[in-house]
């Protein structure tokens, strides 16, 4: 019941004599303002649904799953949302290993109040069959580093990857219509879930001398802290959970002050994470659309460098960065992301999206080995490109020709579209193998069948 | 479903800003320094304090202040259908964690260098308003035991349900999916200690919530206040004086 105090790790009395003489002049050890909060970046995983979020040194990893279930007697056809928090030892010596401690259940508890009681999750939607199958949803929150204030770098993290889970898509089949089918990533597109709000967990510290109030405290601040106190609300100020568990007492205006600051930095919050998602899945629909049609997109690049060249060193750029991008292995989606790639990003997945359009159907039936370009397929992928002006006169070209390698501009450019040629097939090949890679399933969403199956 | 009929009456014939009854004693176990029994209405709750006394795990002693601990449990018969595994939980580790760090604010810990007080606290019968209850009756039982306060936290929860804000919440109405907004509070020193608060509330609503709770909280103290005095005389008289 006790938390193992023989770990926990104390200040000494001249550092906490330090923050709070530095406390008194509104100064703060790592330099913010009472009501600043730290530096927050939201990072996502390669599968959906997983998360990793850094404020200051905090860092907090948030995994979400998904599986099969019978529900609830008493709720029938709503699905289920769990949170489980895992207190590492490598986060901080005083997390011992074995059975969670207070501090572990009180931040799970808090998160998942903030969570499932204002009902951020569609759980109606999550059910399959009512009273026989519902999708429980689990999120597993991982402390990899506590630097103080886990509670909101939780609760992001859990919230970043709701956001970003997808579930395999269901459908009742067999003779009765009672037979639930799962379809694979591969066959339909998984759905995401329903968040109708994102619950934005902000921490004050409250200290016993003058009863100062900071924001977002740090490892050394709640070590020095009389009372704390999260608030959880929304983009449009409704509190969906506070917990203030004890300690320092505070005078009730202090507290409605405290809720409009946590109002303010809560719909800031919920525009970054909005625009995290976003990013992720912008990147994640261009890295879709390449696993299918990597070879549609190298048609036009071909196609284009016989007129201009310039335009096919754009396109082998990139290209280039479609093969660097898979590598990643950690799609950093980070606040700070330059505007530059991700004008060019967004540019590129706008014109592989168009060519994507047309080869929905058989993309993989075109062998670029074989033989020859196939005439009617280019046709078909540069009508549909009628919006690209710049290509309009090769694609007059083109159809005379029904080749697109032997039309000679100039010599010397020919050498280079040759070379230039080579080079992209090699890129397609590398292309190719990561493709196939890309199409094994992924390891859960398997997991998720074989559960299911052992269900039914 | 209709929690406050258009006459105005909750479902256990309570006005909206009216309390449920109100019952405490003193000294209920004979061995513990100090213990009390608090009902608010059909919630029943025993609490036990020990010490200040030795450190009994002399790793945890702590040299400037005492170590406070507490233990939240439920009894098995306490609700309508018998719990399975009543102990250890993740509500009941929660709620032993608050209980605990809202007596250690009102504690004066600083007096009692090296030393431990153990507070237990057990429902008897749930009904809504549990930990309120149990803040209560510690209070209690910290005073019977003349353990050095700063103030007498009290505690008491309010609702908001089919637009009226609520005080004091039973068991049907806690269990509505409501807002439900629980308070511990220093009377003396004006002051929110404890604040527990889920579902959905705007700010404005939530601040009028809060103020019943505070209300409520306050009418607590005038009756532990009450009881206190009534026991100290009971002493006196005992004691000949």
């Amino acid at each position: 019941m006790e938390p193992r105090l023989a770990n926990t790790w104390r200040l000494t009395v001249n550092e906490k004599k330090f923050i709070e003489t530095a406390l008194q002049s509104d100064l703060r050890i790592d330099g913010r303002r009472p009501f600043d909060y730290r530096s927050l970046s939201i990072k996502f995983g390669r599968e959906d649904g997983s998360a990793e979020v850094q404020l200051g040194q905090t860092h907090v990893m948030g995994f979400v799953t998904a599986q099969l279930v019978q529900p609830y007697k008493d709720r029938p056809n709503e699905g289920t949302l769990s949170i489980f928090t895992e207190f590492s030892p490598m986060a901080d010596p005083s997390f011992e290993p074995g059975r969670p401690g207070e501090a572990a259940v009180e931040l799970g508890r808090v998160i998942d109040r903030g969570l499932r009681e204002s009902r951020a999750v569609d759980t109606e939607s999550l059910c399959v069959l009512s009273g026989k199958l519902v999708w429980a949803v689990r999120v597993d929150l991982h402390i990899l580093d506590n630097g103080g204030n886990l509670v909101d770098a939780a609760n992001i993290a859990a919230l970043a990857a709701l956001m970003t889970f997808r579930r395999p898509e269901c459908s009742l089949g067999g003779e009765d219509g009672q037979e639930v089918v799962v379809h694979p990533a591969e066959v339909r597109e998984p759905l995401p879930l329903i968040v109708h709000h994102l619950p934005i967990a902000v921490t004050f510290a409250f200290f016993s001398n003058e009863s100062s109030v900071v924001i977002d405290p740090t490892h050394y601040e709640e070590a020095v802290m009389g009372g704390r106190m999260t608030a959880t609300l929304n983009a449009n100020n409704d509190v969906c959970a506070i917990q203030k568990a004890g300690g320092e007492g505070v005078l009730q205006s202090v507290i409605m002050q405290c809720l409009r600051i946590a109002g303010q930095k809560a719909y800031d919050i919920t525009t970054k994470i909005k625009n995290a998602v976003e990013s992720y899945n912008t990147e994640r629909a261009s890295q879709k659309i390449k696993r299918h049609t990597i070879v549609s997109s190298h048609v036009s690049g071909v196609s284009v460098n016989v007129g201009k060249q310039s335009q096919y060193v754009d396109q082998k750029d990139v290209s280039d960065r479609s093969k660097l991008i898979p590598e990643k292995f950690v799609a950093d989606q980070s606040m700070d992301l330059e505007g530059k790639t991700k004008s060019s990003e967004q540019g590129q997945t706008n014109r592989i999206e168009g060519d994507a359009k047309n080869f929905i159907g058989g993309p993989s039936s075109w062998d670029p080995y074989s033989g020859a370009v196939n005439a009617d397929f280019l046709k078909a992928s540069l009508a549909s490109r009628g919006t690209a002006t710049p290509i309009k006169n090769e694609k007059d070209s083109m159809g005379e020709n029904s080749s697109c390698e032997v039309k000679p501009v100039e010599p010397t450019e020919d050498i280079n579209s040759a070379s230039l040629t080579e080079a992209a097939d090699t890129v397609l090949q590398t292309n190719r193998e990561k493709t196939l890679k890309d199409a094994v399933k992924p390891k859960h969403k398997r997991k998720n069948k074989a559960s299911f199956a052992s269900e039914s | 479903m209709e929690y406050v009929n258009p006459e105005g009456l909750r479902l256990d014939g309570r006005r909206p800003m009216e309390m449920r009854q109100i019952r405490a004693e003193i000294g209920a176990v004979a061995k513990a320094d100090g213990s009390a029994v608090f009902e608010m209405g059909n919630t029943k709750v025993i609490a036990a304090v020990y010490g200040p006394r030795e450190v009994q795990n002399r790793s945890q002693q702590i040299s400037d202040k005492a170590l406070v601990r507490c233990e939240y449990s439920m009894a098995n018969f306490s609700t309508g259908d018998r719990m399975r595994k009543p102990k250890g939980d993740r509500r009941s580790t929660e709620i032993s964690l608050v209980i605990r760090q809202t007596m250690e604010a009102c504690i004066m810990t600083h007096l009692m260098p090296r030393s431990q007080i153990d507070i237990f606290v057990q429902v008897l019968q749930a009904d809504g308003g549990t930990r309120s209850a149990c803040i209560n009756a510690a209070t209690l039982a910290l005073a019977d035991a003349g353990i050095p306060l700063r103030d007498l936290v009290t505690s008491c929860s309010a609702g908001y349900l089919n637009s009226t804000p609520l005080l004091d919440l039973n068991y049907v109405e806690d269990s509505a999916g409501g807002p439900d907004v629980t308070v511990g509070f220093l009377p003396k020193l004006d002051k929110v200690t404890l604040l527990q608060m889920d579902s959905k509330l705007s700010i404005d609503l939530f601040e009028n919530v809060m103020q019943l709770a505070i209300e409520g909280c306050k009418a607590v103290a005038n009756y532990i206040r009450e009881i206190l005095l009534e026991n100290t005389k009971q002493l006196e008289y005992r004691r000949g004086l």
